[in-house]
């Protein structure tokens, strides 16, 4: 994923475990941010409507996971591997460019 | 394989374990001092200030609980830990003890044991100890000096197996204080029992970073515990391996979590944890001279509990005398309710009876065992108990 401040690595996949054996036998965190995905404890979502978005990146600020990035138009993304759907985006836009649905799973 | 020739020391409880400290090669010590703890930390500064040890960093700290953090942090580096400390001390480190377990961090501490206040008591009991059965210690209880120095470094080789941290325990003032013959283990032969520790994940790789103990969410937490629970049934195999290797190489065999003393053909036997079975095994010589068919019990490990080998005793006899140097409120002798729970769903239905003795440092004598001798006598000639706890000591 390419944005204005840099590259996102590739081949980030989520680990999941299904067997107690695959679990490493003290509680390390199953490698990096790259891959624990923390976008699977969301109830909501962020939805971004660009012709209200003025380019201030309020929300790439505020956003306390590495989810808000800027695209190369200059407008705003999300990435939902991250995003925890806790709204602060929504919160703090100033032009409410952003609103909060409900996700369906 | 060098040859074994022990060195005899005259030292204290609390000096069998600094020493056994400096014999482990331990890289990090990180304590606070209390009573009657402090002279094991002491005799460690001293190796450092004189350069008996090498590579040893002392890790002064304002409090138990930063103790326990510095240890952890420490271990999870890779270095082999040690701290030791006392009742109080070890109750403000119980949040951090959590935290070495559930990381899978073999952190060895002494605890010497100590009545928890008020009334203020710097004397021996054991509730502080065991008051910290659930946060995923092993749990040596040493009978005698040679027993706290023997069991710290077979704590290292046990926790640095499994991956669990271990608390040895000594009696505060009787072991920690009182001086004795205890033979030690020429450095190089510790060296070939003990070699460096090689950690579970090693934390300096940078190439691949991670972090230890970050958030477990529902869908991890849970695996995690039962990992830890896993550990501890494997411990009992590691210590009965480690006890028997030790016994092989030094002449003391520490294979069995109960050692048992004199109670093949016993009636009854008397169980019981830490310096206080000395006591009662001299009182069954006494006894057994008596005409009394007794014998002694001694629960050297409490954590993992050694369910399997209490079961083979129990079927053998018809009673058993628990003595608790602790109690737990609103209940009775911790070691008490552990082995009748132990023994419940088993055919092996001895009557057991809870004797509560020597809180706070009071005196237990051969004769208070020959009083308990005959009170459990009568008990199992009429078959029923007189009373399920009973407070022996106290002042009617
Ligand atoms: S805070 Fe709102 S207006 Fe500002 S960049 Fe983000 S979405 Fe656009
Ligand atoms: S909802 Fe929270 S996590 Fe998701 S993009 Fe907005 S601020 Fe970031």
């Amino acid at each position: 994923m390419n944005t204005l401040f840099g590259e996102r690595k590739e081949g980030a996949t989520k680990i999941v475990l299904k067997s107690v054996d695959e679990y490493p036998e003290a509680p390390v965190t199953l490698g990096t941010t790259l891959t624990n995905f923390t976008g699977d404890w969301r109830t909501f979502i962020p939805v971004i409507d660009d012709s209200k978005c003025v380019k201030c990146y309020i929300c790439w600020k505020f956003c306390p996971e590495p989810a808000i990035f800027i695209r190369e138009d200059g407008y705003v993304g999300v990435d939902y591997d991250y995003c925890k759907g806790c709204g602060i985006c929504a919160n703090e836009c100033p032009t409410n460019a952003i609103t909060m649905e409900k996700e369906e799973k | 394989m060098a040859e074994y020739k022990p060195i005899r020391k005259v030292v204290s409880g609390n000096y069998a374990a600094a020493y056994a400290v400096k014999h482990a090669r331990v890289e990090v010590v990180a304590a606070y001092p209390i009573t009657p703890q402090t002279s094991i930390i002491e005799k460690i500064a001293e190796f450092i200030a004189n350069g008996e040890v090498e590579n040893l960093e002392y890790v002064p700290v304002e409090s138990e609980h930063s103790a326990m953090a510095a240890c952890i942090g420490a271990s999870a580096a890779g270095a082999r830990v040690f701290t030791a400390t006392s009742a109080q001390g070890l109750a403000l480190m119980h949040e951090m003890l959590h935290w070495a377990s559930g990381a899978r961090l073999p952190v060895v501490m002494v605890d010497v044991n100590r009545a928890m206040a008020p009334p203020w008591s710097v004397w021996d009991d054991q509730t502080d100890s065991l008051a910290q059965r659930d946060t995923g210690w092993m749990q040596f209880y040493a009978e005698n000096n040679q027993e706290v120095y023997d069991g710290v470094l077979m704590a290292f080789k046990i926790a640095e197996t499994v991956n669990l941290p271990a608390m040895v325990v000594e009696s505060a003032f009787i072991l920690s204080h009182t001086y004795d013959v205890v033979e030690m283990i020429p450095q190089e032969l510790v060296d070939e029992f003990l070699p460096p520790r090689k950690p579970l994940y090693d934390l300096t790789n940078f190439e691949k970073p991670f972090s230890i103990g970050a958030l477990g969410t529902p869908a991890d937490y849970y695996e995690f515990r039962y990992k830890i629970q896993r550990a501890m049934e494997k411990a009992k195999e590691v210590i009965h391996e480690v006890g028997k290797e030790f016994g092989e190489r030094f002449g003391r065999d520490y294979s069995q979590m109960i050692e048992l003393y004199r109670t093949e053909d016993a009636d009854f036997v008397f169980m019981g944890m830490g310096s206080l079975m000395g006591t009662v095994k001299q009182a069954v010589d006494v006894l057994r001279d008596e005409g009394y068919k007794v014998g002694a019990a001694k629960v050297r490990w409490f954590r993992p509990f050694p369910k399997e080998e209490l079961y083979e005793l129990a079927k053998n006899v018809e009673g058993i005398a628990v003595l608790d140097r602790n109690y737990s409120f609103g209940m009775e002798g911790i070691l008490f309710t552990e082995a009748k729970g132990a023994l419940y769903n088993t055919n092996a239905k001895p009557i057991m009876k809870n004797y509560i003795v020597g809180l706070g440092g009071r005196d237990f004598t051969v004769s208070d065992v020959r009083k308990i001798a005959e009170n459990m006598r009568a008990i199992i000639e009429k078959g029923e108990l007189d009373v399920e706890v009973d407070w022996y000591h106290l002042k009617r």
